[in-house]
């Protein structure tokens, strides 16, 4: 079954005809040649295909294209305005790159990340629930679990998340 | 994944009426599990009907006929669950169980309902290679005696020894929560710990519900009395890993004797496990160390164990006294 749907993927509005059984992945990569998401596992346990949905970070492999019409789409690449974005930057200098193929998944991961953090979303790990959440390395480390790296570049990751919430 | 229809549903009625009168068609929430599911081919309904934009995303506090409730949504996406603030302060349990489960991204995703419904991580059942009688009813049952340290030891058949995967469910349980269905028929609500059933004979079936069902709501009573309320997970991995065993609890205290508790235990049954017998156990007595373990092995009294699984017991009973204890102040030896 074909439908016709609309996505705004880094600013760039589209339409696109997808069938019923197409991922929001595989309609950003195959269908609108955008390929900065990754498909990994292809069954959300690695986060590379990550993007910003809606504002959100969201797992693009788990997520039917025809449910998202109308969605806001943005991809690592897209969050370079003019220059890195401050988490961009820090991955860079932090050495989070490494293979890169994990990276556009750990940078929307970790721009989403911040985000629920500065909205003091509490995680896991956070003791006082109720309490203003401080994002020591434990609480990086738990709110980062969803996104894996083969090269174990998780150390420069890491480096990258403290000081990108420092801001 | 098989060619499958897709309707968007207008209405909380439509969408029943539209899986009522189509055989085989599934109800699509956030798709975490399902579309997963429709890859693996374990599942492949002819229609999927979108119920994820109706607008049943939000956490209210009602009085009204069925007493103080704290009302969420089916659709509240489990991180805005976990996050609010309602939820933060008066059920602590519920917010733990929520944030113990799956990863940043995927808890912006799945969706109250669908939470509580997903279907076992049972290795065999989401190999499509291999028997399993959840999935392929009558087919055989590949984890008795095949990789089992997932495996039941609580109310399992000798058809399915499967546990059930939320987190959010064992937290739903310790709070007397209602689920609030709308089926073909209208409205109905049901008491938490009957919506989810042990395998039996009939495995393939997760649930009480009818497949047109829809799950609008799950509601927690607000007693005057707050509770002191936690969930304690233990897995492979620190993070993002089923749970081998979890403990939901929540306690009052009178008079340093144990007023009220409630104790769910996840990881090793079809259902979340309420455990009323150890509960009783305690009520009325002090909570120390060697009443709850007392309690608790009273509960597990039942419990079928193998050399996979033998180990749950005493995860069980330690993971339950420290998080008893936990609450009630003191530290466990």
């Amino acid at each position: 079954m074909d439908t016709e749907i609309s996505l705004v993927v880094d600013g760039t509005p589209h339409a696109v005809v997808v069938d019923t059984r197409t991922t929001l992945l595989d309609a950003l990569r195959e269908r609108l040649g955008v390929t900065s998401p990754k498909k990994g596992c292809d069954h959300g346990q690695c986060g590379t295909c990550t993007v910003l949905l809606d504002g959100r970070r969201h797992l693009t492999c788990l997520s039917l294209a025809v449910a998202q019409d109308g969605a806001e789409v943005v991809t690592a690449a897209g969050l370079a305005d003019g220059g890195l974005h401050p988490v961009q930057q820090s991955m860079l200098e932090h050495d989070g790159y490494q293979c890169g193929y994990c990276t556009p998944g750990q940078v929307c991961s970790m721009v989403g990340m911040l985000d629920e953090a500065a909205q003091g979303h509490p995680s896991h790990v956070t003791d006082d629930l109720t309490a203003d959440v401080e994002l020591d390395d434990a609480e990086v480390r738990e709110r980062m679990s969803g996104n894996l790296c083969r090269c174990g570049a998780y150390p420069g990751i890491l480096a990258a998340a403290r000081q990108a919430a420092r801001g | 994944m098989r060619a499958l229809d897709y309707r968007r549903a207008g209405s909380a009625e439509e969408a029943v009426e539209l899986v009522a009168t189509h055989p085989g068609a599934r109800f699509l929430a956030g798709g975490s599990n399902l579309v997963d599911h429709l890859k693996l081919g374990i599942t492949a309904p002819g229609l999927l009907v979108d119920v994820s934009r109706l607008p049943l995303d939000t956490v209210e506090h009602l009085d009204g006929d069925h007493g103080s409730v704290l009302r969420i949504g089916a659709n509240v996406r489990n991180s805005d669950l976990a996050a609010h603030p309602v939820v933060r302060s008066r059920f602590p349990v519920v917010a733990r169980a929520t944030l113990a489960g799956a990863s940043g991204q995927i808890r912006n995703q799945a969706t109250t309902a669908g939470n509580l419904l997903q279907r076992t991580r049972c290795v065999y059942f989401q190999d499509v290679t291999t028997p399993c009688n959840k999935r392929d009813p009558g087919s055989g049952c590949s984890a008795i005696g095949g990789y089992g340290r997932y495996n039941a030891i609580l109310g399992a058949s000798d058809q399915c020894v499967t546990t059930h995967p939320s987190d959010l469910a064992v937290g739903l349980a310790a709070v007397d929560a209602t689920v609030v269905v709308l089926g073909a028929e209208g409205e109905r609500r049901i008491p938490f710990e009957d919506l989810h059933r042990l395998p039996g004979d009939r495995p393939e079936a997760d649930t009480t519900l009818a497949p047109s069902d829809l799950v609008t709501a799950v509601e927690l009573p607000m007693g005057p009395e707050v509770e002191r309320s936690t969930y304690t997970k233990v897995r492979d991995r620190a993070s993002y890993a089923f749970a081998l065993v979890s403990v939901a609890a929540t306690l009052r205290l009178k008079d340093d004797r144990v007023d009220r508790v409630r104790i769910a235990w996840g990881g090793v049954a079809h259902k979340p496990w309420r455990a009323r017998r150890a509960e009783e156990a305690l009520t009325g007595g002090p909570l120390d160390e060697q009443a709850v373990r007392a309690a608790v092995d009273e509960e597990l009294a039942a419990a079928t164990t193998d050399d996979e699984t033998a180990f749950k017991v005493a995860m069980v009973r330690n993971t339950t006294t420290m998080t008893l204890l936990g609450l009630a102040g003191e530290a466990a030896r």
